[in-house]
């Protein structure tokens, strides 16, 4: 079985229930709107609007990302799974799904974000659009695999934002920095440091992932 | 036997030598620590507060060594012994995160500053934490140490980020820093005017806590599986 195959059954499923996309959609308006609320009639400070929408991405993907694998345990296929595919297609799989799906909550957080947010302007976009793809590749790669953990273990909803915010901590720091960076109009040359930073971890999360996998998956 | 009361004399010398030897401008004889502009008396804090964080990373280090030794050999006592080497890991964090504060008030005005290596302290701490978290939500003993190894393997790979990488690359306050006047290449954090007899001792220091780890590793991993000896008897009747 390809990957593909198996990222288009998560689709045709998810879109049979919706369930993570409305989810996520809902989440994202409850988060931006409490973010809101609280602010009022404030000015917000530049460099800080460039750290809350990090903090709704953050959160946003603890409310979704952790489907893939919780669906398979509840609904018992994880059997079917096993005997259909080999461990390293099945993670492929869901990555996949987890990428677009990130890719999508993310692309329309930013879009809502700075419609909503005056202060939020970027004056080095080629530098914000590569930072927005290369966090966004690290944050679906590491959900997906603490997603796979958590389906293995016991307490489902509030153990995932517990064990990946150590794990996505390097990732939301060093986007948080690009984010100010690309505000401020840093060029390229400066915040080439960070970028390799950034690129280094999604390397290391995405080898040590599919090494860790089988073992997660075999149990 | 003859190891326990070296450490013992060792310990006991650093302790003592740590905090006793006086703080001069010149030192003349070699139990004089010299004056570092900015830190004075302070400085003494750093025969106890390097080494806790040093020993924090080796917790960390010797539990993600027993986890790919388990996850090669399914061996139950290979999680018992990262098991152990992660609480004492926690123990250690937790008192830098204490030493941190306190010689932080006093050196830099504040107990707390986000410095970039206070963060990743704090970081170490969240893994720590979420780990006993995760072990303390499963049940079955095989798929606890699994999934346990598996979570610390995956924590080790981004500890290198916290220790090494973004104390260098962001500004802060510890030695070694991006903005670091004295260190501009940001070089090691011990490479700041200490001389040879603060040196010695700070080396000793290390030494001494390094050997108490494993003393102490080694009672609490004889401890556990004593307990679950017992436990198992219990359950027998």
């Amino acid at each position: 079985m390809k990957p593909y195959a198996l990222f288009k059954k998560d689709y045709h499923s998810e879109l049979r229930t919706r369930y993570a996309v409305n989810s996520l959609a809902m989440f994202i308006i409850v988060a931006l709107s409490v973010i809101l609320f609280s602010i009022g009639n404030e000015k917000v400070p530049q460099n800080l609007t460039g750290g809350l929408l990090w903090v709704v991405i953050f959160f946003s993907a603890m409310s979704g990302l952790s489907r893939a694998f919780v669906a398979e345990e509840d609904r018992g296929t994880t059997l079917l799974l096993h005997l259909i595919a080999k461990p390293s297609t099945i993670f492929n799989g869901k990555l996949l799904f987890n990428l677009i799906l990130v890719f999508l909550m993310n692309i329309v957080i930013t879009l809502l974000y700075s419609a909503l947010f005056e202060e939020f302007i970027i004056r080095n976009i080629l530098l914000f659009l590569l930072t927005f793809f290369l966090s966004n590749i690290g944050l679906a790669i590491a959900s997906t695999i603490i997603a796979a953990i958590i389906s293995k273990a016991g307490a489902k909803g509030t153990l995932y934002p517990v064990l990946s915010f150590p794990i996505l901590l390097p990732l939301i720091l060093i986007s948080v920095m690009l984010t100010s960076y690309s505000m401020l109009g840093t060029s390229f040359d400066q915040a080439l440091v960070e970028i390799m930073v950034l690129v280094c971890y999604n390397v290391i999360m995405l080898t040590a992932s599919y090494m860790l996998f089988d073992f997660i998956w075999k149990d | 036997m003859v190891w326990k009361i070296f450490l013992f004399l060792l310990l006991a010398f650093v302790s003592i030598a740590g905090i006793s030897f006086p703080i001069v401008e010149n030192p003349q004889t070699w139990y004089q620590f010299p004056l570092i502009p900015g830190l004075e008396e302070n400085a003494k804090i750093i025969f106890f507060h390097v080494p806790t964080a040093w020993l924090t990373v080796i917790g960390f280090l010797v539990s993600t060594i027993f986890s790919i030794k388990y996850l090669r050999k399914k061996n139950l006592d290979d999680d018992a012994k990262s098991y152990v080497a992660a609480q004492l890991g926690l123990i250690f964090c937790i008192l830098a995160t204490v030493t941190g504060a306190v010689w932080a008030k006093f050196a830099w005005g504040s107990y707390w500053s986000w410095d970039p290596r206070q963060t990743s302290i704090f970081a170490l701490m969240l893994i720590y934490g979420a780990w006993f978290a995760l072990r303390s939500s499963i049940e079955s003993e095989d798929k606890r140490a699994t999934l346990s190894a598996v979570y610390s393997i995956l924590a080790f790979v981004t500890v290198p980020f916290f220790v090494f990488i973004m104390p260098r690359i962001m500004d802060g306050l510890h030695p070694g820093s991006a903005d670091d006047k004295f260190t501009p290449s940001g070089g090691p954090v011990v490479n700041f005017k200490m001389n040879s007899s603060m040196l010695l001792i700070f080396f000793l220091s290390l030494i001494a806590f390094t050997i108490l780890f494993y003393w102490m590793w080694n009672v609490g991993y004889r401890s556990l599986l004593i307990k679950e000896k017992l436990n198992k008897k219990i359950i027998r009747g």
